[in-house]
């Protein structure tokens, strides 16, 4: 099987059907390791990736009033047990343009391999960006997992994010993401993430409220069992008049895991608000009562509970 | 059961549900104090009670949630030593808890929550008996979006769903508008005519009088037992045969 055949047999793990890889109307890009293995764009989308023997560096640009009506995929992964993929992006989505992107990263048979992600993304004024990153890894674990992106939203421009990872055992997730916010913009930015085994979860996000009335959320599902440890940090700002963030974090711990949650909400305006909440703790007692109260045996209603919370 | 006595076959109804002598301490404050209680197949049994009386006290030990385990007692669950078994357990054996207030669930959907992997159930016949429109609540969430109401009913439904032999019922009309109570009524006739038996834990007389049976409950125990209207108005009456309303604020006047 080829590397382009292997990745595209797990891309159902993330929700993606093989077949988005043969659509005309669908743009992608697939890489595993430094190398393209695939690629389309479409009208309003100028898509260049560069192979070098360090990296793959690309610019993604969606011009000026498009939108891209299909989500364009993004495709990096490694086929092999050990190897290096180290990515530069940048991303420019133009004045009034709008798309989605759903980013795949792909690691089945991992077992000492590093995926390194660096981006910026801007988010030009009345422009809209969803990004949409899902990871699957095998049972081994033994990654480093680095995505680090700054991203900047204009002028009334919208943001959401949306971070899994929830199949199989990834090893050290390092995620560190700032976003600034200017003027009316909007960021919202959502993880969930199941950890397992001894997988080490470090998830920074910081939203840096610059512009008046500009919103932020941050907002956090990790659930952890067996010795999984995670440490959530997420950082909001508000600048402004009339800026709004909120930081919602919900862990839930299992087995011998541990788990932190710092939320660090600041002011510096006295006409904007932050506000935070965290939860850290094993499964609501309530909620696993309710569910053993119709039949499910604790297990069952465990696995419930988590599939809601991970949603 | 069916027993011979001096030549004569007698057919004797065991009941339920049978309680005998339970007792629940708290701390060194007793909940329950050597309640006694009966419900027969298919009996609809109001219980009525001041605040802190012990009712829901009763509902969750009933049900073996955490903590709720009785010093003294037994309870007899058609035919099975309730006590000795896990909240599943007795699930497993027909019994179920509709809560006072029921827990929220994130991103679990209302036909997830009432069908629980059971693909082959329906849940639009429980919704519509509780008055919700299936197609505007089917994949709505068990969250916080749901007002009290709402999931009030849809702990109902979700009641509904599993044909108890007996649903407990924990102030099933909370949070319920007035015009909405009669759906709530409806769900324990339904109960009822799907053959189930129903203990139902309420404060609202009109609920109560549906009921086949009631009792009274003050400071853990039962202190007055009859056909609804009777305990209906001697709970109105604002009487206590055990505390002269000293404990249970049930005042004689």
């Amino acid at each position: 099987m080829s590397e382009l055949d292997e990745l595209a047999r797990v891309l159902p793990m993330v929700g993606a059907e093989p077949t988005i890889l043969a659509d005309e109307q669908i743009a992608h890009v697939v890489g595993h390791g430094h190398r393209i293995l695939s690629r389309r764009s479409v009208p309003g989308l100028q898509l260049d990736v560069e192979e070098t023997p360090e990296a793959l560096v690309g610019k993604m640009t969606i011009q000026a009033g498009v939108t891209i009506v299909q989500p364009i995929h993004m495709c990096f992964g490694l086929a092999h047990p050990t190897g290096s993929q180290r990515i530069q992006i940048d991303v420019f989505v133009e004045e009034r343009a709008t798309a989605r992107v759903l980013s795949h990263c792909l690691f089945p048979v991992a077992t000492a391999a590093e995926h390194r992600m660096q981006a910026t993304i801007a988010v030009g004024p009345g422009a809209s960006l969803t990004y949409t990153e899902g990871h699957y890894h095998g049972p081994h674990g033994g990654m480093l997992v680095l995505p680090h992106a700054t991203v900047k939203i204009g002028k009334g421009a919208r943001y959401f994010s949306d971070f899994s990872l929830l199949s199989g055992s990834v090893g050290n997730l390092d995620i560190d993401y700032l976003v600034e916010v200017e003027e009316d913009g909007i960021a919202e930015l959502t993880a969930k993430i199941f950890a397992h085994r001894t997988d080490q979860i470090m998830l920074k996000e910081a939203v840096i409220l610059r512009g008046e009335r500009s919103r932020g959320l941050i907002k956090t599902r990790v659930v952890l069992e067996d010795e999984a440890r995670a440490e959530i940090t997420g950082i909001t700002e508000a600048h402004a008049r009339g800026a709004r963030g909120h930081v919602d974090c919900m862990e839930v711990v299992q087995g011998r895991a541990h788990a932190s949650a710092i939320p660090i909400v600041r002011v510096f305006h006295p006409e904007a608000k932050v506000t935070h909440e965290a939860a850290i703790g094993s499964v609501n007692k309530k909620e696993l009562e309710t569910l053993m109260a119709r039949g499910l045996t604790p297990e069952q209603a465990i696995e419930m509970i988590v599939s809601g919370i991970l949603r | 059961m069916h027993k011979k006595l001096r030549g004569v076959v007698w057919t004797v109804t065991l009941p339920l549900l049978d309680i005998r002598n339970l007792t629940f301490t708290a701390g060194d404050q007793r909940i329950l104090d050597r309640l006694g209680l009966t419900i027969d197949p298919g009996e609809i049994h109001a219980l009525l009670g001041a605040n802190g009386s012990g009712k829901t006290t009763l509902a969750y030990l009933l049900m073996g949630c955490d903590g709720y385990v009785p010093t003294t007692g037994t309870v007899m669950f058609n035919g099975a030593d309730l006590l000795s078994l896990k909240t599943h357990e007795r699930a497993k054996l027909g019994l179920t808890l509709a809560w006072q207030e029921p827990a929220r669930f994130e991103g679990l959907t209302i036909r997830e929550y009432l069908t629980l992997g059971r693909t082959s159930l329906d849940p639009e016949p429980a919704l519509l008996q509780v008055g919700l429109d299936p197609d505007r609540y089917l994949n709505r969430r068990v969250d916080k979006a749901l007002s009290g109401g709402e999931r009030h009913r849809v702990e109902l439904a979700s009641v509904l769903s599993m044909k108890p032999t007996l649903a407990i019922l924990d102030e099933p009309t909370a949070g319920i508008d007035m015009l909405s109570i009669s759906h709530i009524i409806n769900v324990i006739r339904v109960l009822k005519d799907h053959g189930g038996a129903v203990l139902l834990i309420t404060h609202q007389e009109e609920v109560a009088a549906i009921a086949d049976s009631a009792s009274q409950l003050c400071n853990g125990r039962i202190i007055f037992s009859g056909d609804p209207a009777h305990v209906i108005e001697h709970f109105r009456g604002r009487t206590c045969v055990r505390c002269d309303g000293e404990v249970c604020g049930y005042v004689r006047t």
